[in-house]
């Protein structure tokens, strides 16, 4: 009944961050437009102070704290670390571009934190309740982000699809988990699946249950036949929105799935049930996401189909049910948001006042502009293609050896042959950096930190494709000790 | 025939004639008004049912505020009633429809298996000092602290996105900050120049250039 210290010590990143946040809300205040940096160096000391509690107080085993509303596993702080570094970068890539466009105020940076917050509450929620109040918070914040710049009509119609789509997403997993609450009599996550595991749940109204989860989750996660939003809000959105709607919230939503699926109703015939649904999602999405993609000829709506097949195969790693099979999906979806990162910041990267790198032709030739910028674009192509030694290889690679083992071969060779399809037109953009004429011959202008940082994320798509060892026994002890 | 369920009818049938009020009233403020009554009469049968605290936030929310909210539009609006009142029987037999789906629907829960009187029995009669509001608080501020605060930053979020979307300055405001107006001193609005004095013309000067 009474809270004690021990309820706070798990949690204790997320008070840092909340109060920091407001701190930040507070202090933007007193600062002048010119002096707004001060507001960006705060944010990201906040995400570096939140970066070391955390890895100072991760433990290999599992705490619960508030009640069993909060759970603190290896698996959250590994995934809470990936979502600090993400924010932080995409923050360092936007700065350039939100200032050009009007945007670079308090409230971009209190939002992305917010959302960050909301990621940190799903990550670790251990009660359907919290999963719900973390989706939400980070929802809401990504609607006002996608808003944010307010000239734009296209911003607008983005934000309003997104928010009408995303309501009706959280309807319907809210539905979801009504029933599974009536089947069961508990919204706590070990509760339910013990419930389950003892048999003494309904099992028609959970399997009701089932779908309406399942379809919200695809929803959130943007897999087909609930991808329609997807592509309109990439090329909508900011490009740094579209960025931080790409990388982080994906590692947040493969927690919800694991929690969602895999702790509460990962038992028995259930496990079979939702398998055959994520098969189909899974299948689809890949189909639809990289044929679609061939035919576009804006950046970011390619990449906003990218994204729909990349969800694609990391529900296949979900779907093989078992340990190995997990740890390569959360392989996957680490090394998505890393090359989301490096592709997106490239586009930021040739942006600038008044103008949007996003079609394809802005590509062209940008090997005679900067032979360095047009390497890196290249490994990162690489490795959303899946070609060797860049890291999307060894990630698909994972994902597929974990669903043949499952004994799903024919689907392995689905997902192969749909990633040959893909690799179509991640090639066209290195033929057009480096095999065509630019069209556009302005030089390429940034910061230094963006030059450094872009730098380093494309050098790592290679490097931990060579070496990929470490960052597979992190996933893997990762999930080992919280499943 | 018990007091409580005296109060009980009484109280119901208040609330069935203002609801039917509430959408046969010819001025829509009388129908809001209504609406007022009804949401109290619904308030003393919660009280009745030992809901007091949702009883009170009824009042409170509804009553409070949001109903003052919408007299306060209805007032505003320059509503035309005879636009307002056109058609009003031709929408009878859709409502009837729907009326008797949803009563249709009330029976097969009320008379099905799950929620049948014989399945859902009285609940045990509470101490006499048993407090609603207190047991709410307690589980709100102990059990659900953390999705509590949650909640309170997911609002807090609401206003900061709502301020971020529509806070605009206008560009052509003539509005004058009197702080600024008061520090102001006099060399930021005089200016004092030394020039070459000039020599005044003369009356005959003046004439000469007047009949040009």
């Amino acid at each position: 009944m009474i809270l004690t210290s021990a309820d706070f010590l798990p949690v204790w990143p997320e008070v840092l961050l909340l109060v920091m946040v407001c701190v930040i809300l507070i202090a933007d205040l007193f600062l002048r437009d010119e002096q707004r940096g001060g507001t960006y160096a705060l944010t990201l000391l906040t995400l570096a102070a939140c970066a070391l509690v955390t890895a100072a107080s991760s433990r290999t085993d599992v705490s619960f704290a508030f009640h069993g509303m909060f759970v603190d596993d290896p698996m959250s702080d590994t995934l809470k670390m990936m979502v600090y570094i993400s924010v932080a970068a995409m923050l360092v890539y936007s700065r350039g571009y939100v200032r050009l466009r009007g945007m670079y105020r308090g409230e971009f940076f209190t939002l992305s934190l917010f959302a960050t917050l909301g990621m940190m509450v799903m990550i670790s929620a251990n009660h359907f309740l919290m999963l719900y109040l973390g989706l939400e918070l980070l929802s809401l914040s990504l609607y006002a982000l996608v808003a944010l710049h307010r000239e734009s009509a296209d911003s607008t119609e983005a934000a309003m699809k997104y928010f009408v789509l995303g309501a009706l997403a959280s309807g319907m997993l809210l539905y979801g988990m009504s029933m599974i609450y009536g089947a069961t009599g508990s919204l706590e996550i070990p509760r339910v699946a013990d419930r389950i595991a003892t048999g003494s749940a309904n099992m028609t109204i959970l399997l009701f249950g089932l779908v309406f989860v399942v379809a919200g989750l695809a929803f959130k996660l943007g897999a087909v036949p609930f991808h329609m939003w997807v592509p309109d809000v990439y090329q909508g959105a900011p490009t740094s929105v579209a960025l931080f709607i790409s990388t982080a919230p994906k590692l947040a939503a493969f927690a919800f799935a694991i929690r969602m699926l895999v702790q509460s109703l990962g038992h028995g015939s259930l496990l079979i049930e939702w398998q055959q649904m994520l098969i189909l999602l899974a299948i689809l999405s890949m189909a639809v996401g990289n044929i679609t993609a061939i035919a576009q000829t804006n950046l970011k709506r390619m990449l906003a189909y990218s994204t729909i097949s990349h969800m694609g195969f990391l529900l296949l790693g979900i779907l093989s049910g078992t340990v190995s099979g997990y740890s390569s999906a959360m392989f996957y979806v680490a090394v998505y948001a890393l090359t989301g990162l490096g592709t997106f910041g490239m586009i930021l990267l040739l942006s600038r006042e008044g103008f949007e790198a996003d079609r394809l032709e802005d590509f062209k030739g940008l090997n005679r502009r900067s032979p360095w910028y047009a390497f890196l674009m290249l490994l990162l192509m690489f490795s959303m293609a899946g070609i060797p030694p860049t890291v999307g290889f060894y990630a698909k690679l994972s994902v597929l050896d974990a669903v043949v083992q499952a004994g799903y071969t024919w689907l392995a060779v689905l997902a192969v042959v749909f990633s040959l399809i893909g690799a179509f037109y991640y090639l066209r953009i290195v033929r057009l950096m480096y095999f065509d004429e630019p069209v556009d011959t302005t030089p390429i202008q940034s910061d230094f930190g963006v030059r450094v940082l872009l730098s380093i994320n494309g050098i790592a798509a290679l490097v931990v494709g060579i070496v990929p060892g470490w960052l597979m026994t992190i996933c893997q002890r990762a999930m080992q000790a919280t499943l | 025939m018990t007091y409580s369920s005296i109060v009980f009818y009484a109280f119901s049938l208040i609330l069935v004639a203002s609801a039917l009020r509430v959408i046969t009233a010819r001025n829509p403020v009388h129908a809001a008004l209504f609406l007022v009554l009804s949401f109290v009469t619904a308030a003393g049968l919660w009280l009745l049912l030992e809901a007091e605290f949702l009883a009170i936030a009824l009042v409170l929310v509804y009553v409070g505020a949001v109903m003052v909210l919408f007299l306060f539009v209805v007032m505003m609006l320059d509503i035309n009633l005879d636009r307002l009142r056109e058609g009003y029987w031709d929408y009878l037999v859709p409502a009837l429809v729907v009326a008797f789906a949803m009563l249709a629907e009330m029976a097969a829960v009320l008379w099905g298996k799950y929620f049948s009187l014989g399945s859902m029995p009285p609940p045990a009669p509470l101490p006499a000092n048993y407090s609603n509001t207190r047991e709410l608080g307690r589980l709100l501020y102990t059990d659900y602290v953390y999705p509590f605060e949650i909640a309170a930053v997911i609002l807090l979020v609401a206003i900061v996105a709502a301020i971020a979307l529509t806070l605009r300055r206008r560009k052509d405001s003539k509005y004058v900050d009197p702080a600024r107006q008061v520090v102001v001193r006099r060399r930021d609005r005089v200016r004092i120049v030394s020039m070459a004095a000039e020599k005044p013309r003369t009356a005959v000067q003046e004439t000469e250039e007047v009949t040009g």
